[in-house]
This record gives structure tokens, sequence and C-alpha cells, in this order.
């Protein structure tokens, strides 16, 4: 077994000692969401066609599980290194950058899937929406996850207080997905509205993960993945880069 | 080739309040087998050294190896080659000690540890906490498994930054027991920082002191300690010294220890003593120790003085 594998199994182990905070606790919260707003807006929302508002709103809030957890997966586990000091035992190692990398955003990449589906299977007692072209949703899921966990390992490594974390997940992470179309149709909105959602990155990994349930959405999810696969390869490149400057970490 | 060279090695930290210059052009070898102690007040530099040693921080200019491989540029082969214990006592709340050993191990691609670990685990007293969680062990307990997870790669060269600092006296006998016998049995190399000069000089063959990011001694330890053929005078008293013994003096609470070169010194400073009226009891004479050396060569006694402290502590 080679180092990153090491750290990867350690990153999952981590979150899966404290699954009742980790996993639950966000398949739960995204439950509230469905029963609350599906129940409440269900004869309100008028979203494509032929689709239910609990349909449509049941992938959205699985893709914003996966974002939330693979964010607060690497970077919750970085900074509590920091404070705690014993990212020392890491720094300590022979492990390259790209270990790093390959480990914390892969645990955060599981996490997220691992919440998501969480989700997806207990909301199905709720909502069946279809699945026309399930390897869209894989696809969106997983890209989603791991630019979020490359997003949270950036955040995990500028961050130096649970303060200035907080501010990056409230005031960035936060918005950012709630903006992005998990609980309404872009074309709902006003133009001025739909422009600006269509600068917020998110709002593609929603679009294109909704397109694999209901072969619908609001733009061409080849659109959605060119502009996903250019937004994951820019993080990474930072990410990348800060872990082998050793950005905050080594001195 | 040399276990460890510090060849000119510099380092500045750029702050607020402007450039702070920690390490000014160090270069000192150790050789394999070596049991070397890096002493200095704090301040002085060593855990800064330490940490460009161990890949922790970059050095200004100047370059470090560890058995001939650059911490920098060949960084995985030296970090391989190396055990650091690190100062502060860090460890990760979510595992149990094997766990942590376990994972440690993987880190540097060793799978399938565990008689290795074991060992580690009996000579540092820690065999019935090996499924402990770490915070369950006591500060004592922590730090064995520090030195432990340091060691499970077997490193030939082991780096303990104040290890003992704030151990208990038995703890202490354990630690020293156990890393002598690497030193002897596997031939591994030991770089040791300590406030303890009494562990510097029954354990380190040859010392390096650093003062203000400069080495102020490179010697074997006998030779440094033939450095101080004086004596010292020792006593107690409630009393104040006189300005020009106060100057020169070395104050642990009551207790006062003066240089004095030969009997006629120490009947000078008797005399002196008893014209200032200071009343004094316990009074004995000994040889110089290395921390006489110590003081003498990094520098004032005012700075001394706490480093007293924390040695009694």
């Amino acid at each position: 077994m080679s180092g990153w594998q090491t750290l990867f199994y350690k990153e999952v182990l981590r979150f899966w000692k404290v699954a009742f905070q980790t996993v639950a606790a966000p398949i739960v919260t995204a439950l509230l969401y469905l029963m609350i707003f599906g129940h409440v807006l269900e004869d309100r929302v008028q979203v494509y066609d032929s689709v239910n508002y609990t349909a449509f709103l049941l992938p959205g809030l699985v893709m914003m599980s996966v974002l939330q957890n693979a964010f607060a997966n690497s970077s919750s586990s970085l900074i509590q290194s920091k404070i705690m000091g014993n990212i020392v035992f890491l720094l300590l190692t022979p492990l390259s950058h790209r270990a790093w990398f390959v480990a914390y955003v892969g645990s955060s990449i599981v996490r997220g899937l691992v919440v998501g589906t969480g989700v997806m299977a207990v909301a199905w007692w709720f909502a069946k929406p279809s699945l026309v072209a399930p390897l869209w949703i894989l696809v969106f899921a997983f890209m989603g996850a791991a630019l979020l966990g490359a997003l949270g390992l950036i955040a995990g490594l500028w961050a130096e207080k649970f303060d200035q974390m907080a501010a990056f997940q409230n005031f960035l992470i936060m918005p950012m997905t709630f903006l992005s179309g998990v609980f309404y149709s872009i074309h709902s909105l006003p133009a001025f509205w739909q422009q600006v959602s269509h600068l917020n990155p998110f709002f593609y990994m929603i679009d294109g993960f909704r397109y694999g349930f209901f072969g619908q959405s609001d733009v061409s999810p080849w659109v959605s993945l060119g502009l996903v696969g250019a937004a994951l390869a820019v993080v990474s490149g930072i990410a990348l880069h800060l872990l082998k400057i050793g950005y905050k970490i080594r001195h | 080739m040399s276990a460890v060279s510090f060849q000119n090695v510099s380092k500045t930290y750029r702050t607020s309040r402007g450039d702070f210059q920690a390490l000014r052009s160090v270069s000192f070898d150790i050789e394999p087998g070596e049991f070397f102690g890096l002493l200095g007040p704090n301040g002085a530099g060593k855990t800064t050294l330490i940490s460009i040693l161990a890949g922790l921080a970059s050095p200004t200019s100047g370059r470090v190896t560890v058995l001939g491989h650059d911490v920098q540029s060949d960084y995985r082969a030296a970090r391989r080659h190396l055990g650091v214990v690190p100062q502060e006592l860090v460890f990760d709340p979510f595992f149990n000690v094997r766990e942590a050993l376990r994972i440690q191990s993987g880190y540097f691609g060793i799978r399938h540890n565990d008689d290795w670990i074991d060992e580690l685990l009996a000579g540092l007293g820690l065999s019935d906490k090996a499924s402990a969680n770490m915070r369950q062990l006591s500060g004592g307990m922590k730090r064995r498994v520090l030195i432990a997870q340091a060691l499970v790669h077997k490193p030939p060269v082991i780096v303990l930054d104040e290890p003992t600092a704030g151990v208990d006296v038995e703890l202490r006998q354990t630690l020293w027991q156990f890393v002598s016998g690497l030193n002897k049995r596997l031939g591994s190399t030991v770089l040791l920082t300590t406030h303890y000069l009494e562990e510097a000089e029954a354990l380190c063959g040859r010392i390096a002191m650093l003062k203000q990011g400069q080495v102020v001694a490179l010697e074997s330890t006998s030779s440094l300690l033939a450095r101080a053929s004086s004596n010292v005078l020792r006593f107690k008293t409630d009393g104040a010294l006189p300005s020009e013994l106060a100057a020169q003096a070395r104050i642990t609470g009551r207790v006062v220890q003066l240089p004095a070169g030969d009997v006629a010194a120490v009947e000078r400073l008797l005399a002196r003593l008893r014209e200032a009226g200071v009343v004094v009891e316990d009074i004995e004479i000994r040889k110089a120790d290395l921390e006489d050396v110590f003081l003498d060569l990094t520098g004032s006694q005012s700075a001394a003085n706490p480093i007293r402290e924390e040695v009694s502590a």
C-alpha cells in the first residue's frame, strides 16, 4: 500500500467514525427540506411541464448535499489538523503534494457520494423522479464532489481559525448552493437574475445533474460538463500548487 | 557520508515588525552513530534548525542533507531516513494508539508493521495502552506515542526536540534507556535538543551550542567540560548579595552559585560575603558542569536564570 492510500483510508475512517454527524445529520437535513418545501410548494411552483415539484426538488437536494459534504470533509479535516497540530505527522512523511491532493479530494468525493446516496435512498419514499440518463448523474455527482473537495482543501489551507472557515462556508459556499437552482428552475427568474445565475458554477453542476434524471435542463448538459470540468481543472491546479509550496503549513 | 549536514543555513522570518533572523549561517555535520546534543537558550534557533531539517520550514539560504539527501530537492528520501519527535504534545483524537502507529507506517508505504510496532510499544512501556484512544492517555503516555510514531519506519537518524520537557523523572529514565538502546544496538544517529543539561552531559558525545542563531561551540562533551576547569561555590542565603557578586552569580530561589577558580578565590568570596553581612548556609564547593560552560558561552547571567529555573522546575 502506498502512502496516498493510507492517507485516503485515514480520511475516510475519520468521517466514518463520526458518521452520525457527517453522514446521518446531513441526510436528515435534506429530508426536512424535501418534506417542508415539497409540501408547501408542491402546488405553487411550476417547473418544466410534466415534472411534479417534489420530484424536481429531489435531485437538487441530493446534489446540494453532495457538494456541501464534499466541501466540509476536506476543509474541516485540514483545519482541525492545523489547529490540533497533528498535521505535523503528515508534514514529516515523504507524501508528495499529489498524494495529499488525491487523498483529501478522494475522501471528500466518498463522503459526498455516501451522503448523496443516503439522501436519494431515503427520499425515494417521498418522490420517485425518473432516471433518464444515469451516466450523467454519476458524472456530475463525481465532478461536483471533486470540485468542492478541492475547494475545501484550499479553504482548509487558507483558514487559520474556525471563524475564517465559517466565513468561507457561510458567505461563499452556502449562497452559491442556494442560488444555483436547487429549489427552482432559473427559467422562473426575471431575465437579469437568469444572467447572474449563469455566472454561478454551482448552477451548472445542479443543472447537469438534474438532466440525468429528467432529460431536461436549463442549459445543455454538454455545456455544463465543459464548464464544470474547466472549473475543476482550475481549482485543482490552485490546490496542487498551494500544497506544493506548503501554503501556510510549511514555513 | 554525514548522517546530517547543515551547510551555511540561514533563516529570516518576515514579520509585521520587520525581519527576524533566526539562523545565521549555521554549519556543522553529525556523523553516523553519534549521539549529538543541540543546546541553546530559548529563542536561540534550535527548533528552527530542526524544522528546516524536517522539512517543516525551508532555509532562506544554505542546504541541509540527511545521509546525502537534500531535504528540499530530494525530500522523499531525506524524510524516509529521518524520524522526528516534535516538541509539541500533539495527537489525533480519532484513533487509538495502534491505529495511529499503523497509519503512520502506511504514510511511509509500510504495511504489516505490527511486529515492529509491538516492539516499540513494549520498549516504551505502552503495550497495555495499544487499544486506548489517544484522548484517554496522560501527557507522559502521549509523549511516548509521539516517540513511537517517529520510529515506525525505522529511521537511521532520530531527532528529538526537547522530548523530556514536562516529563516526570521515571518516564525520563525510560525514554533515555530506550533511545540510548537504539543508538547503541542499532547504531542510530540521535540529534537531541534539551534544556536539561545534565541529560546532554550524560548522553551526548558531541555538542553544538547555539546563541542568537549562531553556533558558539561545537566540541565533544568532554572537551567542553574541560573548558570549565574552575570550581563553583554553592550556598543558600536569604540576604541580598553585593552587586558585583550578584552580577556573576547563578541564583535559583535561595540557592546561589558563584564561579571560584581556586581556594584563594573561595576565601575571597566568603570574606566579601561576611563583609556585606550576608548570612550563608549549606556551603559546598563542586566541580563546574556543562551548565556552567553553557551559561558562560550563551551569555549573561540574567538570560541564564530563566533556564536554570526551567531545569529545576
